[in-house]
């Protein structure tokens, strides 16, 4: 006797969460059952391995039917062949958007080309997550690349509306595609350290400030902008940057701003003597970053430099996170003093994110 | 010109891509009702076309609009090839034609391809106009009613039950002509699709125009078939009871119609049935020229079978006259037609009536079930009926259809006429002149087929089914008979001319009326019956096999069969309700399934106990052997192990009947041998019985002889069928009985099986165990799905079983699942109507603030605990103190009546009591809108979806809710068929995607219709056949309910006590609750 065919179908279609999990993780049927076996379901319910066999089944036909709407999630709400209570459709999108922090952490930044689809393999293997939920993460990143690519306005908004993810899901995407979009390098080994929370805060900072839409007002020479407005840095404002390297450059202006921090943070830094000593470097670090945007090649780099010119050597000196705070707060106010300096606005819209993001990346 | 349909196209969407290159439609629509077509402009690239076209105008015959569907073609233009059409939809106009039905379909409706499935959806609006004909002579029957609801529909009120009405169609199957060589496979599905939508349309008609000639303006309980005969063609029939019915404006209790004594009762005697004499059993051919077709005929009474106990004794000496008085009112009653006698005809000639619940009092006395069976030949020719249809084989031959048409619906209608006559006769041999909850079924295997008609013989009231009444004393007489709660169970024939040998004892609740120890019934269990404990459902399964033969010789071997499998289903059953400790059975289905090589059969019935029989024996096992110690041994396990069994189901299912002793009963019917015996086969009743020791338990307990293997695997059977796990419950009636207190959530499912039995050395024993396995398989499979529903009952569980091929067996269950609330799950015998009632009033008392000494009196004796409760968590909410509140339920609860001054106290203490429940609702209503609130913050576009939630149901009822429209009768037809199987998931992908759509498309129907509900939803047909070699696989579907519009119950109350707030809140939480 074998089971030619079997099914269940309910006019409310049923979704077992712990399923639809297993089934999001890649796992074959023949796993998740003996996933379920383990979890002592059938001492619970009294049924037999053959239930379970039967019900993953028909659950994981159904999940297979439900992809191809999950791929737009605006047509699960509207189809009619499955019935599902509105709080289940939200469930079933979220968990079907949501990620793995290991995957994510291993292709942000990445071009989501098939070439890094190519090495899904090397990164199932080194993070232990299945090929298949590997795919579908790197699918999904690439279909919401896809989808707000071309679109105009809040990024959150469009990922909001197109996928009708929860506000930090989408929050989340937001900060992918944009690292995406501008190839921030996040693999170095100096970086490994970082979560992708930590790359999630910074693209949000650099989101609200840096890029065209941060500006407010949408630019008024419409002819020339074919750039997104969220996902694209704001170029005229990486342009201007080179201006602030007049903070090193010259002489005075340096010594000036470095008496002006010392001043202000005497006594107050558990660590001053290294500040002091160090703040030449520090602030020809942070200055020279900025000067370097630019390149597109040294926007990749913002990340490892700002690790290796700013964090690393705090780091090395010990600075207590507070102490970073206090130094990096008076490091961007005192600029205000200085009479020579002409570029404020530009330097706060600068600074203002930069200090934001060094101090969220600023751990062990 | 009677009537002008109009119809919109207005949108679509989510078309599939057509066009490769530019990844874009270009759609348009033809819109066709009979010969006439109509076509949109084509609107170009877009997956969403917004047509927005003009009203296309039909003018039209009234016939015609009942035949016909409204059929719309979804197309991808193309400018230099043919268009390509992407799917269609056909719509039923008949609700349209009703006046309290639907006035408008508008909706979003999937196109249906039978290939590829939904793809997309479209958007139409249609009305119609009808213009009033007095026309005397016409054959449309516009304006009748329809109502698959096997019970008086909920917003209605029976003024006459007229009876029963039958018609059937018969056409030649698209599928088998000739040009079905040539066109593709769906041209060859959209034709079938559309015939038997037409052919279901002009069925309808008929049935119609039957009714309007009975007077009447509805059929309730109405049931619709398709045998698929392959070569020989396909039918179309129909049964159903006209009634005549008024909408009731208000709740109102149910009022029999109750006109003045009319003369026609004294000619009633005069008027003879035509049929008498007619009863014919083994007929000769009725069509000589469809050649050697064999009427070989076959009948069993079932209640010969089941009663198999020894009574005898004296009948109530009031009792017989009575009855015979009653039975002649209740016949010429039937046999009579409503309003003027001269226009008497042969329909009255089946007093069938296909409700299986009835309006109080309508119900006298229930016989037992009767059923008759009929082994017919189809056609002379020999050819594989089914594997033609997979594709490449279709059939070669060229038939002269005209011819064969001709004589076909005749051959059909003697058939089932045949039928219906035995199972009249075996009515009358029950002392009854009705047959209710009565069905027609059918099962085809290549030209063998097996007409089944199964009922309950019962004696009804006559006052019900027609315009004149009884006479006075017998009226009174009546009433009496009614007033108690076990009326049904008494037997309506002659204890001393009894038509079978049956235990007899009076009535364990009236003590004057006898009643039978065992009682199988076709119909739901009466609302007013006393039932002690929950039911269960137990179902009987068996399997024969049958060497494959052709023509005559096959079926000469299926009707050899048949007897023996009916009795075996029958001891199965009995077995099993003794096991159970239950002595009636209700909704008892028995299908009887035939195949190439064996024939199966499944029994299906809802077992309780009913306080008015006699608590049922134990089961007693006797050895063959007494002699051999092991053997003694092992059968005295076996006993054990069956009166453990017993004990527990009484315990699991709370059958605790009060004990009675024997002389308060009073034993009048003498019983020298004070047993009953169940023999295995008549052959092997040998004169063993005197020395089995019978000792051991009550009169009549059961005796299982194990003789031979067989018996032993029975025994084994009996004892392997695994209750359902706690706080599930499931029955094949419409409601659980002894479960009231239903909460709001339902789900409704379909659950379809195929397996393939290893065709090597097949014996009954495995295959009976492979089946068994089976279902029982199938039911854990459910209990397990549907466990986070805990507690919960499976209602209204219906299984189907077919052999679509040699080595498949097909099992097809769908069933509704009902949550009900555990803490209240008391024993009431109140009815819902009683409780709903009941609740409306102390509605009124609360709205009115009118502390009547009624109310007063009635909460005491009904305490709803979940009031106090809410009085409870709502005290500290308000501000009146707590301490005071308290006082105040130990008043209501404990209540000394002597004194006025605490009456007083009580009185105010409800009063507050009052503004406390009030308050609590309030509360109640709010947080969960507050709740969604926040969701919406969280997730906005989730919220608004723009799907409406449909609930489907196989009940008459939602529970929680009040349903307060019909809108019509939905009846589907679905063809899937693919030539992609592996592609698409395989066989369960397929079926999967299948069943999913064809829920789907019922569901769009009732929400253009304005509905929110589909009552009495049934999948009369699920035709699977797959061809994995060729990677094909086709399904064919029936579905049919009655599309509603239900109010809960909860937003009925809020709208009562003119919360406007509340009630809006309710209704947005209600969205929540309920999607």
């Amino acid at each position: 006797m074998t089971s030619e065919l079997d099914i269940f179908v309910g006019n409310t279609t049923l979704i077992d969460e712990d399923v639809y999990r297993l089934w999001l993780d890649g796992y074959s049927v023949t796993d998740a059952v003996a996933l379920r076996v383990r979890s002592g379901i059938l001492e619970q319910t009294g049924a037999t391995a053959a239930v379970l066999q039967s019900d993953t089944m028909d659950h994981y036909r159904t999940f297979h039917m439900l992809e191809r709407l999950l791929h737009a999630p605006p047509k699960l709400l509207h189809q009619l062949i499955f019935q599902i209570p509105p709080s289940r459709q939200a469930l079933l999108i979220e968990r079907y958007y949501a990620f793995d922090e290991a995957f994510v952490r291993e292709v942000l930044g990445k071009k989501l080309s098939k070439g890094t689809k190519k090495d899904l393999d090397d990164i199932s293997t080194k993070t232990g997550i299945t090929l298949k939920s590997c795919r579908r993460q790197f699918d999904n990143f690439k279909r919401v690349f896809k989808v707000v690519e071309e679109m105009r306005g809040s990024l959150v908004d469009n990922i909001q509306q197109h996928f009708l993810l929860s506000d930090r899901l989408a929050r989340d995407y937001a900060a992918i595609v944009f690292f995406a979009n501008n190839r921030f390098e996040t693999g170095k080994k100096k970086l490994q350290y970082l979560s992708f929370g930590d790359f999630a805060f910074c693209a949000e900072l650099m989101i609200q400030n840096w890029t065209l839409g941060a500006v407010g007002e949408a630019p008024i020479d419409l002819d020339s902008q074919m750039d997104d407005m969220d996902m694209d840095l704001d170029k005229e404002f990486l342009q201007d940057l080179k201006e602030l390297k007049v903070l090193v450059a010259d002489k005075d202006l340096l010594d000036l701003h470095k008496s002006l921090v010392c001043t202000a943070l005497r006594g107050k830094l558990g660590v001053f003597s290294e500040m002091e000593a160090n703040f030449k470097n520090l602030s020809r670090g942070l200055v020279n970053v900025a000067a370097k945007l630019t390149h597109n090649k040294d926007v990749r780099d913002l990340f490892v430099d700002l690790v290796e010119k700013f964090v690393e050597p705090c780091r090395s000196d010990h600075w207590p996170l507070s102490d970073v705070r206090f130094f990096l707060n008076q490091y961007s106010a005192s600029v205000h003093s200085l009479d020579g300096f002409r570029h404020q606005a530009l330097w706060d819209r600068y600074m203002g994110t930069l200090r934001g993001c060094l101090l969220r990346l600023y751990h062990d | 010109m009677p009537g002008k349909l109009k119809v919109k196209i207005v949108a679509g969407r989510h078309l599939p891509v057509m066009d490769r290159a530019s990844d874009l439609t270009d759609a348009f629509v033809e819109v066709k009702f009979g010969n006439t077509t109509f076509k949109t402009d084509v609107y170009l690239k877009s997956l969403n076309p917004q047509w927005n076209s003009e009203w296309f105008k039909f003018e039209v015959d009234d016939e015609d609009l009942q035949d016909e569907p409204l059929q719309i073609t979804v197309l991808d233009h193309d400018t230099y090839s043919a268009n390509d059409a992407i799917g269609k939809v056909y719509i039923d106009i008949d609700p349209l034609l009703y006046s309290e039905a639907a006035t408008v379909i508008s909706g979003w409706f999937p196109i249906y391809d039978t290939i590829h499935g939904i793809r997309g959806e479209i958007n139409v609006v249609v009305k119609v106009d009808l213009f009033n004909d007095l026309n005397r002579f016409r054959q449309s029957s516009c304006g009748v009613k329809f109502f698959c609801t096997t019970s008086i529909p909920k917003c209605y009120r029976a003024v006459i039950i007229h009876g029963f009405v039958e018609e059937l169609v018969v056409n030649e199957d698209p599928e088998y002509q000739w040009i079905d060589r040539i066109r593709t496979p769906r041209a060859s599905n959209e034709a079938r699709q559309r015939l038997i939508s037409l052919m279901s349309g002009e069925l309808q008609r008929k049935i119609g125009l039957k009714v309007l000639e009975m007077r009447g303006n509805a059929v309730v309980g109405y049931l619709q078939c398709f045998d698929l005969e392959g070569e020989s063609g396909l039918v179309v029939r129909a049964i159903g009871t006209a009634c005549t019915l008024d909408k009731l404006s208000s709740p109102a209790a149910f009022l029999p119609a109750c006109n003045s004594p009319s003369k026609e009762m004294k000619e009633s005697p005069l008027v003879h049935p035509p049929s008498h004499g007619c009863r014919s059993t083994h007929n000769s051919p009725i069509h000589t020229a469809t050649g050697s077709r064999l009427t070989q005929n076959f009948s069993v009474s079932v209640p010969t079978l089941i009663y198999t106990g020894m009574g005898s004794g004296s009948a109530g000496k009031e009792g017989g006259p009575f009855k015979a008085l009653l039975r002649q009112q209740t016949q010429s009653a039937l046999e009579q037609r409503g309003g003027s006698p001269h226009r008497f005809c042969r329909r009255r000639e089946f007093p069938f009536f296909t409700l299986t619940a009835f309006p109080p009092g309508f119900l006298v006395h229930v016989g037992g079930v009767v059923s008759a069976r009929s082994v017919k030949l189809l056609d002379r020719i020999h050819n594989p009926a089914f594997v033609g249809i997979m594709g490449n084989t279709r059939s070669y031959k060229l038939l002269d259809w005209n011819s064969f048409n001709s004589d076909e619906p005749e051959t059909r209608d003697a058939w089932w006429a045949e039928i219906r006559q035995e199972i009249k006769s075996h009515a009358k041999a029950l002392g009854c002149h009705a047959v209710v909850g009565y069905s027609e079924s059918t099962s085809i295997c290549e030209e063998v087929c097996i007409l089944s008609a199964s009922g309950t013989a019962a004696v009804l009231n006559p006052r019900f089914l027609q315009d004149g009444t009884v006479e006075g004393c017998l009226e009174q007489r009546l009433e009496e008979n009614l007033s108690t709660r076990c009326g049904f169970c008494h037997i309506p024939y002659d204890e001393l001319n009894m038509p079978f040998p049956a235990h007899l004892t009076y009535c364990y609740n009236c003590r004057k009326q006898k009643v039978p120890d065992v009682l199988f019934t076709t119909i739901d269990l009466p609302t007013d019956a006393t039932v002690i404990g929950k039911g269960c459902l137990i179902q009987a399964r068996l399997c024969r096999l049958k060497k494959k033969a052709q023509a005559e010789a096959n079926a000469t071997a299926i009707s050899n069969l048949l007897p023996f499998m009916e009795y075996e289903v029958h001891t199965q059953l009995m077995n099993k309700l003794k096991l159970k400790g239950m002595n009636a059975l209700f909704g008892l289905r028995i299908q009887i399934t035939v195949g190439e090589n064996m024939l199966m059969g499944l029994a299906s019935a809802t077992g309780v106990y009913l306080a008015a029989l006699p608590t049922p024996g134990g089961i007693q096992i006797a050895g063959k052997t007494p002699n051999d110690g092991s053997y003694e041994q092992h059968i005295s396990h076996m006993q054990k192990k069956i009166n453990d069994t017993i004990a527990k189901n009484k315990e699991l299912y709370e059958i605790n009947p009060p004990e009675i002793s024997e002389e308060i009963i009073g034993s009048p019917i003498p019983e020298p041998r004070q047993r009953s015996r169940l023999l295995r086969s008549q052959s092997e009743s040998s004169d063993e019985v005197t020395e089995l020791d019978l000792s051991h338990g009550k009169k009549d307990a059961f005796v299982l002889e194990i003789d031979d293997t067989d018996a032993m695997e029975d025994v084994h059977s009996l004892l392997t069928d695994v209750p359902p796990p706690s706080g599930f419950y499931s029955c094949n009636t419409e409601i659980m009985p002894g479960i009231n207190n239903w909460t709001s959530e339902i789900q409704m499912f379909t659950s379809v099986r195929v397996i393939r039995l290893s065709s090597l050395n097949l014996t009954n024993q495995a295959l009976n165990k492979n089946f068994n396995d089976l279902c029982e398989n199938l039911l854990k499979s459910l209990y397990f799905k549907l466990r986070s529903m805990i507690p919960c009952c499976l209602c209204h569980v219906n299984f189907t079983v077919s052999l679509p091929e040699d080595e498949l067996i097909q099992v097809t269950v769908t069933a509704v699942a009902i949550t009900f609330d555990k803490n209240q799950a008391l024993q009431t015998t109140k009815t819902p109507v009683e409780k709903s009632l009941q609740r409306a009033s102390t509605d009124n008392e609360e709205l009115l603030q009118f502390p009547l000494e009624l109310c007063s009196d009635s909460l005491p004796s009904h305490p709803f605990p979940p009031v106090k409760e809410h009085l409870e968590s709502a005290s500290s909410n308000s501000g009146i103190p707590a301490a005071q509140r308290a006082t105040s339920v130990d008043y209501s609860s404990f209540a000394d009546r002597c004194s006025s001054w605490i009456e007083l106290i009580k009185l105010k203490a409800q009063t507050i009591r009052r503004g406390s429940i009030k308050t609590t609702v309030t509360v109640e209503k709010a947080s969960p809108v507050g709740d969604g609130n926040f969701r919406n913050r969280s997730a906005p576009p989730c919220a608004n979806s723009t799907v409406g939630v449909v609930k489907m149901t196989p009940l008459s009822f939602i529970p929680g809710a009040k349903i307060t429209k019909y809108l019509g009768i939905i009846n589907m037809f679905f063809i899937r068929e693919t030539t992609s199987l592996r592609e698409e998931g395989g066989v369960s992908g397929f079926l999967h995607a299948f069943i999913a759509e064809v829920f789907a498309m019922v569901r769009a129907h009732v929400a253009a219709l304005g509905g929110n509900a589909v009552v009495s939803y049934i999948m009369k047909q699920c035709v699977f056949m797959e061809n994995p070699n060729k990677n094909q696989a086709q399904c064919l579907i029936n579905v049919s309910g009655d599309a509603v519009v239900f109010v809960r119950e909860s937003d009925l109350e809020v709208v009562s006590s003119q919360q406007p707030t509340t009630n809006c809140q309710s209704s947005c939480t209600e969205g929540e609750v309920t999607t």
